[in-house]
């Protein structure tokens, strides 16, 4: 049985791989925003705000980039998800002797792929504005490591979004607070320079611990309890909306 | 995989109800179909059709009711009904961006069959696909689309196949095309449940008719019976005009002779039949 859950993923999955390597621009259409982002804060604001921390502007930034990153490619799983549902291709599959679950896996293992594509596109163009980190091996892999539970976890939640998306419209909506979320942390300024609810709101919400436990590792600093929090907030987040897509595509599919 | 049984129903529907809120779709459907028939369950837009394949392709459960397929409950056996059946539904279900050949390749793999390249490449051939195999699905007309989807519900030699309005959205010359496919699939032994709109598709594929109205089956025939049922159908003289199909296909030069021409009558019929009790 189990091994017909990974045949079928595996095959499920090469083909929704196909899906991106033939249209590669929503690859790029996920790393261009962040990336004009990272510029726009680079180039025009960054000289104005002050890190308190010493280090270049774009080594302050780009953790929150990357999560923006993220939060936006995600939305192209709901998207895929919502056209295979509309196109019938879903319910043929429903229709077949196959791994119930493989159906999902292969959206969410091709979102990882994707995601992580554009992650490397977007701490590319880091490297090239000048992004510097004196990150061992180890710290690299622990960030690859949140990187992807981050992506997991949002890439559940775009599921739960596609499975009940009525529009295509409404399959992508969801995304557009998350990539939200980070502007209201210490993404890109230190919490410290908000208003008082504003700053509790900021300190208190997943992306602030998630960006602070990154660039804690970039610059080679103790990661302290923080990493901790990111952790809880990473895994309660995809074991909650794993929870929540899987209930939705048995409602779904029976 | 089971060998269809030679004698006996390939489905048997008892009792299927099934409610959306406050919408009462099917109230009770009974009907048998027999193994290697095709059976065309006719019914206006909305009388249930498509809840009901959905229901006996496991997609969806009934409220109320049993329906076996090869044998199978569709309740409690829905993974031996699903190695049993191959749904072809209401929008053709090829994956666009995937070429006609990967589309077949797929399948067979999550069918688990060996040599999946060799058999997309027979099932290319013989649904007259070769040359297009390459493209992408998405390139296709809806005639070859609707060709490579029915072939991908062949793969794997599915004893029963369920079409959802298969020729819906065609043109006359694809809707032929699906047609002598139809029959191809019958003469070889598949079972075939069809849902249609159209009376004269019902009429030219199907050993037997059930129409499903309001939620019922109100009649379930062949089609010497189902005729038999309306009075005096032959002492109307109606002057018959070829109908606009006739004249599309003479036009362009198809073989219409697949057309039917008796609805018309049977259509002309009814009113008269009314009329004269």
């Amino acid at each position: 049985m189990s091994t017909q859950v990974l045949s079928d993923t595996r095959v499920l999955t090469g083909r929704s791989l196909r899906h991106i390597l033939r249209s590669p621009d929503t690859i790029i259409t996920t790393a261009v925003t962040p990336i004009a982002l990272m510029l726009l804060f680079v180039y025009v604001f960054g000289g104005a705000i002050n890190t308190g921390s010493g280090e270049s502007y774009v080594n302050y930034m780009l953790p929150g980039i990357l999560l923006i990153t993220i939060a936006s490619g995600v939305a192209y799983t709901a998207y895929r998800l919502f056209l295979d549902m509309q196109g019938g291709i879903f319910d043929r599959f429903a229709s077949m002797p196959i791994a119930r679950s493989s159906v999902l896996w292969a959206h969410v293992l091709t979102s990882l792929a994707a995601n992580m594509v554009s992650v490397a596109l977007v701490i590319g163009v880091a490297l090239m504005m000048g992004f510097r980190t004196s990150a061992s091996l180890s710290a690299w892999l622990a960030v690859t490591g949140i990187l992807v539970l981050f992506t997991l976890a949002l890439t559940w939640v775009a599921v739960i979004a596609g499975l009940s998306a009525k529009t295509v419209d409404g399959a992508s909506a969801f995304s557009y607070p998350l990539i939200f979320l980070p502007f209201i942390s210490s993404a890109f300024v230190p919490t410290s320079s908000m208003p008082g609810p504003v700053a509790w709101f900021a300190e208190n919400q997943p992306v602030t611990s998630i960006v602070d436990t990154i660039r804690a590792m970039f610059a080679s600093e103790s990661v302290g309890n923080g990493i901790w929090i990111a952790l809880a907030w990473l895994v309660g987040i995809l074991l909650i909306s794993y929870a929540i897509a899987i209930a939705k595509y048995r409602r779904k599919i029976r | 995989m089971d060998t269809t049984p030679i004698f006996g129903p390939a489905l048997q529907v008892r009792g299927i109800e099934k409610s959306f809120k406050d919408l009462h779709v099917l109230q009770g459907v009974d009907f048998d179909v027999q193994a290697g028939s095709i059976f065309a369950l006719l019914g206006s837009n909305g009388a249930g059709k498509t809840t009901l394949v959905r229901i006996l392709s496991t997609l969806l459960s009934p409220d109320a009711g049993i329906a076996t397929v090869n044998g199978f409950d569709v309740a409690t056996e829905p993974k031996d009904v699903r190695e049993s059946i191959s749904l072809t539904g209401q929008f053709a279900a090829v994956d666009e961006v995937l070429t006609g050949r990967e589309n077949l390749v797929l399948i067979a793999k999550l069918r688990h069959l060996k040599h999946p390249g060799t058999i997309a490449d027979e099932l290319l051939a013989r649904f007259s696909l070769t040359e297009a195999g390459n493209r992408k699905a998405g390139t296709y007309s809806g005639g070859m689309r609707r060709r490579l989807d029915i072939s991908m519900s062949l793969i794997g030699n599915p004893p029963i196949i369920f079409l959802d309005e298969p020729t819906t959205g065609l043109d006359p010359q694809a809707r032929l095309e699906v047609w002598q496919t139809i029959k191809d699939l019958a003469n070889s032994g598949t079972t075939v449940l069809l849902t249609t709109q159209y009376l004269d598709e019902a009429e030219t594929l199907a050993d037997r008719i059930a129409i499903l109205h309001k939620g019922v089956i109100i009649q379930n025939g062949t089609l010497k019976e189902l005729k038999a049922l309306l009075p005096a159908a032959e002492v109307e003289y109606v002057e018959k005009q070829p109908s606009l199909e006739d004249v599309f296909l003479t036009l362009v030069g198809e073989d219409a002779a697949a057309a039917p021409d008796e609805n018309t009558d049977a259509a002309t019929a009814v009113p008269a039949g009314k009329e004269s009790r």
